[in-house]
């Protein structure tokens, strides 16, 4: 390990490479791509939760003048639910080839029922309505309760639980000691249940592709994303094409928080590019991405915490259902995998079931599962902590993680970071701070496992001496900023002469999906290696030339250096100097490095929340905000604080005003920003962080993932706030402002001044 | 399906297109023009991502007829920056991160330019509520109101110099 201590690069906030074009609105994203021929995709959509798909009649569509192609069902590849799980990644093809498309049975409002090209959108759209489909509508579920009852629709029969078919498709347990016999020595049992709703990740950037596939099969797919490897792999799965033949460019990303790690249009306007021989592209309407794109699960959680006079936590229970949508796969893993995690707990179970109903199918969102793990847990810790009379952080202090103590799920801590963010809470300013009238401060603490896995890195010294790495991760928040202030420290070269490229699926090896808070922790990693390959390579170049030992001669502020005088008297080489001789000397300069990364490791964050309510109108503002959070080593401190910014205005707006609502028709009832309400700027205060740093040891600059983490809190910040404000506890997400009201006005409440 | 033929201004240079009665003006600015610095994050008013000036009012693109800009001025992101040289805002806003994806950054510059024209001296509550209006999903913000602010005090300070 080489840990770099006297930073240049590392550590500053230095301009990221691709800032210029994104400031001056040249950088492309998927929809401003276009091509010379190029037709346009749209999508029919069902209209029902639930309905058997008798029939598909294109046939008026086919005829109308402009359209060039139709696709169904039937164009794409079946995946037969009998025949066992097909994965790729973390994503069943079973279900991803009904959910791009529905196959027998459509089983939310707005799943694909076809797809048309035309030469215009109008006509596309219009070519959609002619489409004539046979439904036979059957009954419905949306809310959890309703989903699991013994006489609910079933979405899909063969899904059996405890032997009979029903809408539960999964449970999963994290177990340790004897939760009984925990309770037992209990003074002070709690126990609560939760309900959240489901929220989109709102992203700004629409889902849009182009698409061409040229007469022999081969295809080009320019889309944004979180994986052009994923893409590539979806798309080949659901069309047939093999992998070889498709090259999936990465344009730039307009936010994904997960929900950009799987595919919805890129299968189908690849059907529709090959039937009708020209380019295809589609681009999602707010509506389509509201109604047909996954937000996260909503939730129905119950925690019982124990704990002794002297506030040790002994035991916990913890059972959360979360809604899948129309398929298999909620992240109960994240809820019940992380949200008991911070603290060492001798007695748990922790239990999570996946809940499928007429809802869109849910998409990864920033920690998946663990907000909504966090919002029950955190907030029944509060209530432990009042009863016990112990302040939050304390209370959290003494049953914190640290090194040596055994997760739930698994693994056993190596040096973690979590007491320090806690302590870092606890001293802040903001911690120490009076309150005001109908002001209140809520903490809150959250983790994330973090994610390694594949990543590959090519890094290339050109003939001026500069350098290009290409990395396989598309950048959705900074990342490329972060690799070239570690390549250009290493090279010990200003971080400017590094240009930073994501590569195409064709011309970088596989690289695995941005999420996870994987990237930069994964390319760093084997950027460093490719790095340290190369800084090889020009020491024995340097020592050819001075007829030395490679051993004798040291990389050093971008040039060879003798490492001392009495390995010869030389003039340093520098790395331009030795791009200049490469080809007398051995030729190109560069290297490339395929890891599967592991190492990651956990992140834990503490919040510190305060909000301010208006009793009259039910309103609660967060007024200050502190996010603290073991962030491993800030390569890019800049970038760092946005992650954790980010997170909490998406957590902000979960906590107090994000839902999906719904018609009784059991449709999405508010598909826009304008009714699907997301925390504007004048919602929000300035959002302070503390950056914790306990650098990662499996890590070459001790990098942790940090995107993930800092959602988790938030939700049990704000509750926590709003409780300390007004004596009144909310155990229903979004507290918005009828919901407030609802609360203050309820008859047993005592005045709230 | 007759095209109308439209005549404007466009960062300063005079343009002609022709357009759809009915296509927005973000749809030619995209389409037609090739001005794809304007994004469409909603096609409905609320998320600012299409933000342009007409005549030096900030608008929504996708709010508004093409036809509209018919003898009027209109500009862009592409726009802003001076040749080579950056606007203050787009240089602030990359030395202080205030973007994560990007998405929403010309959008963001483009009201921002348009605050400053209008209250060289904001608050950071009129810089709040004046970029209401233009949403930003990953960066809370925080970073984008101090990168307005900032500016806007070393533009005043430019200013009192060359008084
Ligand atoms: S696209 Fe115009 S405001 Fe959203
Ligand atoms: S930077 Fe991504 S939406 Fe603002």
């Amino acid at each position: 390990m080489n840990l770099v201590t006297n930073n240049k690069w590392i550590g500053q906030r230095t301009i990221r490479p691709d800032g210029m074009d994104k400031v001056t609105g040249r950088a492309q994203f998927a929809a401003d791509t276009t091509m010379p021929g190029m037709i346009w995709g749209k999508v029919l959509r069902s209209p029902h939760p639930h309905a058997r798909i008798k029939s598909i009649d294109t046939s008026k569509a086919e005829k109308l003048a402009g359209v060039k192609a139709v696709v169904t069902a039937r164009d794409i590849v079946d995946f037969p639910i009998d025949k066992g799980a097909v994965m790729l990644g973390i994503q069943d093809m079973r279900w991803m080839c009904r959910n791009v498309m529905a196959r027998d049975k459509a089983l939310f409002p707005g799943h694909p029922i076809a797809a048309v090209a035309a030469t215009t959108e109008a006509i596309a759209t219009e070519a959609c309505s002619l489409i004539e489909v046979d439904y036979e509508v059957l009954p419905w579920s949306i809310e959890i309760d309703d989903a699991i009852r013994p006489d609910a629709p079933i979405l899909h029969e063969f899904n059996k639980f405890e032997g009979k078919p029903s809408n539960i498709a999964g449970r999963i347990e994290h177990k340790k000691g004897d939760l009984a016999e925990g309770f037992e020595k209990a003074d002070v049992v709690i126990e609560r249940t939760f309900t959240t709703r489901p929220v989109h990740q709102g992203y700004i950037e629409p889902h849009a592709c182009l698409i061409s596939v040229a007469p022999d099969g081969k295809t080009t797919i320019w889309s944004s994303s979180q994986g052009q490897f994923m893409v590539r792999a979806m798309t080949a799965h659901l069309t047939g094409i093999p992998q070889s033949d498709i090259r999936a460019i990465p344009a730039e990303i307009g936010g994904g928080f997960g929900g950009k790690t799987i595919v919805y249009l890129e299968p189908l306007a690849t059907l529709l590019a090959k039937k009708s021989g020209r380019p295809v592209k589609m681009v999602m309407t707010r509506e389509e991405v509201m109604r047909a794109t996954g937000p996260t699960s909503g939730s129905k959680s119950t925690v019982k915490i124990g704990a002794t006079k002297d506030g040790k936590i002994v035991a916990a229970h913890g059972t959360f259902y979360l809604q899948a949508g129309a398929f298999p796969g909620s992240p109960i893993r994240g809820a019940a995998g992380c949200s008991f995690t911070p603290y060492d707990i001798p007695n748990l179970l922790s239990e999570g079931f996946d809940v499928c109903s007429n809802r869109s199918k849910v998409a990864a969102y920033r920690a998946p599962g663990a907000p909504i793990g966090a919002y029950a847990v955190e907030c029944v810790l509060d209530e432990v902590a009042e009863a016990l009379k112990m302040d939050p952080l304390d209370f959290r202090l003494k049953n914190a993680a640290k090194e040596g103590t055994k997760a739930a799920h698994g693994p056993i801590f190596p040096r973690i970071g979590y007491i320090e963010t806690l302590e870092a809470a606890k001293n802040s300013d903001h911690y120490k701070a009076p309150l005001g009238k109908l002001q209140g401060r809520g903490v809150a603490s959250g983790f994330w496992f973090n994610a390694g896995g594949e990543s590959s890195a090519q890094v290339n010294i050109t003939e001026d001496g500069n350098v290009v790495v290409t990395t396989g991760h598309p950048d959705i928040g900074g990342s490329r900023a972060g690799i070239a202030n570690i390549c250009a420290e290493l090279l010990g070269i200003d971080y400017r002469r590094v240009s930073v490229i994501i590569g195409d699926t064709q011309t970088i090896g596989f690289s695995n999906l941005t999420g996870g808070s994987r990237v930069l922790f994964a390319s760093s990693m084997v950027v460093t290696q490719s790095t340290d390959k190369i800084i090889q390579t020009l020491r024995e170049r340097a020592a050819k030339i001075w007829e030395i030992d490679p051993e004798a001669v040291k990389w050093e502020n971008g040039a060879a250096h003798p490492v001392s005088p009495n390995a010869g008297q030389f003039e340093p080489l520098t790395l331009e100097e030795l791009a200049e001789k490469a080809p007398a000397m051995g030729g190109p300069i560069g290297a490339g490095v395929q890891l599967n990364t592991t190492g990651a490791d956990g992140g834990f964050g503490t919040h510190v929340c305060d909000v301010e309510v208006d009793v009259d109108l039910g309103i609660a503002r967060v007024i200050r905000y502190t996010a603290v959070q073991d962030v491993g080593r800030a390569i890019h401190p800049g970038y760092v604080e946005g992650q954790l910014q980010g997170g909490v205005a998406q957590g902000i707006g979960w906590a107090l005003n994000e839902e999906y609502i719904y018609t009784r028709e059991g449709k999405v009832d508010n598909p826009g920003f304008l009714d699907y309400r997301m925390p504007v700027c004048s919602d929000l205060p300035m959002l302070d962080c503390i950056m914790v740093e306990v650098p990662n040891p499996k890590h070459p600059q001790g990098v942790k993932g940090v995107g993930e983490v800092p959602l988790v809190p938030v939700m049990a910040a704000v509750a926590n706030a709003i409780y300390n404000a007004l004596g009144k506890r909310f155990y229903a997400l979004p507290m918005s402002p009828p919901k407030v009201l609802e609360v203050l006005e309820a008859p047993t409440r005592e005045a709230a001044e | 399906m007759a095209k109308v033929h439209v005549t404007t201004t466009i960062n300063g240079e005079p343009m002609e297109f022709l357009c759809e009665p009915g296509d927005t003006m973000l749809d030619a600015l995209r389409g037609t023009l090739n001005l794809t610095g304007s994004k469409e994050g909603c096609a409905s008013g609320d998320c600012g991502a299409c933000s342009i000036t007409l005549d030096d009012r900030l608008i929504c693109s996708c709010l508004m007829l093409a036809v509209e800009s018919q003898d009027h001025e209109i500009r862009t992101i592409e726009g802003m920056a001076n040749g080579e040289k950056l606007h203050p805002l787009q240089q602030k806003f990359l030395e202080m991160a205030a973007l994560q994806c990007g998405i929403c950054t010309s959008g963001m510059l483009v009201a921002s330019d348009a605050l400053l024209k209008k209250n060289p001296d904001p608050s950071e509550e009129e810089v709040r509520f004046w970029l209401a209006g233009n949403l930003c999903r990953c960066t809370g913000y925080d970073k984008i109101v101090r990168a307005v602010m900032e500016t806007a005090q070393e533009l005043q300070n430019q200013e009192m110099r060359a008084q």
